[in-house]
């Protein structure tokens, strides 16, 4: 989406700024590798989304219609890890990559090699994952692929896993090699590449919630490499870590993986509280309310995340003590998430306030990831939570922080940061059904599965009891206007691409602050060759 | 296709306003909006705090969307065309940290009392041990007041017939498995009240006493969860959780379950059904059933193969079928038709011994079936498919077999 350098005439771009298919192949620029970022993690978007409308299908109405049970399973499965992994993840990367060195004046990420080796590895990492649905979907003998839903429970995965386990192990540690190099690039152009003058509490919400991040990224990425080296060896090499059989336990697997889990859940909302944090206050044209309190309850919030993980495995059978301490922690962590709420909404408050998409977006990002939030903190009190636990209850509350919380606010920023990206306006007239057809099906998608949980129908139910039915055909619908809604953001994209629509000043926003808004729009190839002054 | 589609959307709107206002008292009923209340004291209590907290959100979350409503409508540019500039207030954000910390606190007492009580699994009348297995359940009754020496134990599988679940609009691709394929473009026969909830034998407790489970797993981990009773508890393999109810006296009846933690292709087809007795009748039936387990296995030679291939064929489809294919091509287990493990006559003996002792992910079978039913199906898998050995294996072979 960025301009190569033929918009650029300083004399010695032309050495280093390559076209075609080597400039994206051998990039090292920021701008180019974001935007590589952006597009694959829209693409695994579809992909996923995919995944999503076949489940929706099968459970349009009682009965087995359109998979098998099997197939089923490996949808759900490959759903959430193509859309954790491939979707959310590399988006708010590719967003890392683009904004911040262009928010604290720096003139490209402090390590850019290996910038583009972590984006390079993901195409890999996936199509080895997808290969192994293709191969189940249409392969001869169709050999399952990965089955065990996104959490991948010892022993299902380990014992009673497909061969293509194996296919998987290696994408995850493929995924987790690039996440951990995108982090430690992040860490790095941040504690060394600010401008000078830029110090650390002056620099805008989104490299702080992103350098947080980047710490989580660095602190539960080995967990779950362990994790996956565990399932491996228990698998092929005669231990017995997960196989009661052999002296191992299979509840340690869940421990080991939310360990990892529960900060990955938050690896995946930082960003998005950044994201907000940078656009409420452009359209409020009013100062962000609390910074230093935002900052300190992001923090606290990462630091909570490692003492929460097992909120997720209440029902296995864990001492009362234990039960207890993970309650109350649980409990605990949505006080700094309130904090943030809160501020956001004092942020409004006697503002002037206009609703352009960023905003739109960034509005229906607070509200339903507030909501998202609330049933959280329905989900803390233990002795409910048994029974909620792995119902559709724990679906809506996870979709509601994911879909309507994380990828709204990519969303928000995709329209905020367009025309810097692209140097022009993405359409208001697409931006606006994009937006109004996405509140309402998504809603409709996820909300009546607070219902269908309460009553009772368990999640990953390849069919349900009768009295389920309503509720499933009405989330179906949701689903698949859901699902064609994201069809009028790749108009709005390629459009951009494409250069077409009215073109963008440097600052589109009126209230907008920040670095980013100095430089022109398409941001040229190189930004900030010479540091910018920080008043 | 759609006619029904709209008849469907059309009834779903209906039931939609009309749950909202009426309120199911069977698990069966159609859909409901709230958690169930359940019938036992501690499936209550869980109710109670479920709405306790949910009014609680409900009403912060209404609060911070007034505000934020408030002001789109009240400081929006056309309104308030000159921003304020404040970006800090200390006393405002300890506020807002303290009340919310306060709250959680009064969530936090109510929580910790159901919490407590419920991990108390002491002085219970009656000990079942729940196993989990890939994709059914089995009952085992241990202890009944003072009687240590029950040895009643059972199999409870899914009585929902295939023909009702599997109806494919696709052949092939998406939906590689041989007992769908042949029903597609066929007509779905009407599902059942208690669709994909129904069980052949049914869990036994009696009423106003108290019931201890002591769930495991043979395989996976699965999830024995009764909403009516209150709760879930993991079924994992080399462990064993306890769990408890007390279902008071007059609200005997059937109450529904399903496994609630995914465990592999059937994950959705092993529902739980628990039907609830007095004592009095609870006593009868368990020692009835206790004459049945003590009199040994029925060892009664089948009169001719074409008795063990009626029996085979049942067998071969409640217990079989899921993974070796309903016209025994295969799928998670291994093909019979025509292959030489079916046929050839120097196989049949470890025929059997696969079938009673288990290999590998093909589990043992001498739990689960009698060993008429085991002589049944190996005579059907040997005789069906094309397959035609002649061979009729007797429940005593099977017997003696180690």
């Amino acid at each position: 989406m960025s301009t190569a350098a033929a918009t650029h005439d300083d004399h010695h771009d032309h050495h280093h700024a390559p076209t075609g298919l080597k400039r994206w192949l051998f990039s090292t620029n920021h701008k180019d590798i974001g935007t590589l970022y952006l597009w694959f993690s829209f693409a695994m978007f579809l992909v996923g989304g995919f995944m999503a409308m076949v489940i929706r299908a099968e459970l349009l109405e009682p009965g087995m219609q359109f998979v098998d049970p099997e197939f089923f399973n490996q949808m759900t499965t490959v759903h959430g890890l193509v859309m954790v992994f491939g979707a959310v993840m590399p988006a708010t990367v590719g967003l890392a990559n683009w904004m911040i060195p262009l928010m604290i004046g720096a003139p490209d990420m402090a390590l850019p090699r290996m910038n583009n080796w972590s984006f390079w590895i993901l195409p890999f990492a996936f199509g080895i994952l997808i290969f192994a649905v293709l191969m189940s979907a249409f392969g001869a003998g169709n050999p399952s692929a990965p089955n065990f839903g996104w959490t991948f429970y010892a022993p299902l995965s380990t014992k009673y896993g497909p061969a293509s386990t194996d296919l998987f192990i290696l994408s995850v540690h493929m995924m987790g090699i690039s996440s951990i190099m995108g982090a430690i690039n992040v860490v790095v152009t941040v504690f060394n590449m600010r401008a000078p003058g830029m110090t650390l509490m002056k620099m805008p919400l989104f490299v702080w919630t992103w350098l947080i991040t980047a710490f989580l990224l660095i602190a539960v990425i080995p967990v779950l490499a362990g994790a996956v080296t565990m399932m491996l060896t228990d698998r092929h090499f005669g231990t017995s870590f997960f196989d009661a059989a052999g002296g191992g336990d299979p509840v340690l697997f869940q421990h080991v993986f939310w360990f990892f889990g529960h900060p990955e859940v938050y690896i995946m909302i930082l960003p998005s509280f950044g994201i907000v944090s940078a656009i409420i206050p452009a359209f409020a044209r009013k100062p962000l309310f609390g910074y230093a309190s935002m900052v300190y309850a992001t923090a606290s919030i990462a630091l909570l995340s490692f003492v929460v993980w097992a909120h997720h495995m209440f029902t296995v059978g864990m001492p009362l003590a234990g039960t207890l301490f993970f309650m109350y922690m649980t409990m605990l962590i949505s006080v700094p998430t309130g904090v943030k709420v809160f501020n956001w909404v004092a942020t409004m408050w006697r503002g002037s306030l206009t609703f352009e998409l960023p905003m739109k977006w960034a509005i229906a990002f607070v509200i339903l990831f507030t909501c998202g939030g609330l049933s959280g903190l329905m989900l803390a009190i233990t002795p409910v939570d048994f029974q909620y636990h792995d119902t559709y209850f724990v679906v809506a509350h996870f979709h509601y922080v994911l879909v309507t919380g994380a990828i709204f606010s990519i969303f928000a920023a995709a329209y905020y940061w367009l025309p810097k990206w692209s140097g022009v306006m993405p359409s208001k007239l697409l931006g606006e059904l994009h937006f109004w057809n996405s509140l309402i099906s998504a809603n409709l998608l996820f909300f009546p599965m607070h219902f269908v949980g309460l009553a009772g129908m368990p999640r990953r139910y390849a069919d349900y009891a009768l009295q389920f039915a309503d509720y499933n055909f009405w989330i179906s619908i949701g689903g698949f206007w859901f699902g064609l809604s994201q069809v009028i953001f790749l108009i709005v994209a390629i459009r951009c691409a494409m250069k077409k629509g009215e073109p963008a000043p440097a600052k589109p926003w009126e209230g907008a602050e920040g670095l980013e808004w100095e430089v022109p729009s398409p941001a040229p190839f190189h930004t900030f060759d010479t540091p910018p002054v920080i008043k | 296709m759609q006619s029904t589609l709209f008849h469907r959307a059309a009834v779903g709107l209906t039931s939609l306003m009309i749950s909202g206002m009426t309120f199911a008292s069977d698990w069966t009923e159609r859909s409901n909006l709230d958690l169930r209340p359940g019938v036992t004291a501690v499936s209550q209590e869980i109710q109670d705090l479920h709405t306790t907290v949910l009014w609680i959100v409900t009403v912060i979350g209404l609060l911070v969307f007034g505000l934020i409503v408030f002001s789109m409508i009240r400081h929006r540019r056309a309104k308030n065309p000159n921003p304020a500039t404040f970006h800090e207030h200390v006393l405002l954000e300890v506020l807002w940290t303290v009340i919310p910390f306060v709250i959680l606190i009064a969530m936090a007492v109510p929580a910790t009392r159901v919490l407590v009580k419920l991990d108390d699994t002491a002085e219970s009348e009656l000990t079942v041990k729940v196993t989990g297995y890939r994709w059914k359940w089995s009952y085992e009754y241990l202890t009944y007041e003072d009687d240590n020496d029950i040895g009643v134990s059972f199999f409870s599988n899914l009585a929902t017939p295939p023909e009702q679940y599997n109806n494919p609009v696709l052949a092939g691709g998406l939906f590689p498995y041989g007992t769908a394929k042949d029903r597609v473009g066929q007509e779905a026969p009407e599902k059942d009240h208690n669709y994909q909830l129904e069980v052949d034998n049914k869990l036994v407790i009696p009423s106003g006493q108290k019931v201890r489970f002591l769930v495991t797993s043979d395989d996976v981990i699965h999830s024995f969860w009764v909403p009516d009773f209150g709760g879930k508890k993991d079924a994992i393999p080399g462990f064993v959780n306890e769990t408890w109810a007390l279902v008071p006296e007059g609200k005997e009846g059937t109450y529904y379950g399903q496994c609630a933690e995914l465990c592999g292709k059937n994950h959705a087809f092993m529902p739980i059904a628990v039907e609830v007795v007095t004592q009095a009748e609870f006593r009868d039936w368990i020692a009835e059933e206790k004459e049945k387990a003590a009199s040994g296995p029925d060892l009664t030679p089948f009169s001719g193969l074409d008795q063990a291939m009626e029996e085979g064929e049942q067998v071969y489809a409640s217990a079989c079928a899921l993974c070796h294919g309903a016209n025994g091509e295969g799928g998670i287990g291994l093909p019979f038709a025509g292959t030489d493990f079916a046929t050839k006559s120097e196989y049949l003996n470890e025929h059997i011994d696969v079938l009673v002792n288990g290999r590998a992910a093909m589990p043992a079978f001498k739990a689960q079936l009698t060993p008429r039913q085991i002589a049944a199906v190996v005579t059907y898998e040997r005789n069906a498919f094309g397959n035609d050995t002649g061979d009729l294996i007797q429940p005593a072979d099977v017997n003696d077999h180690e």
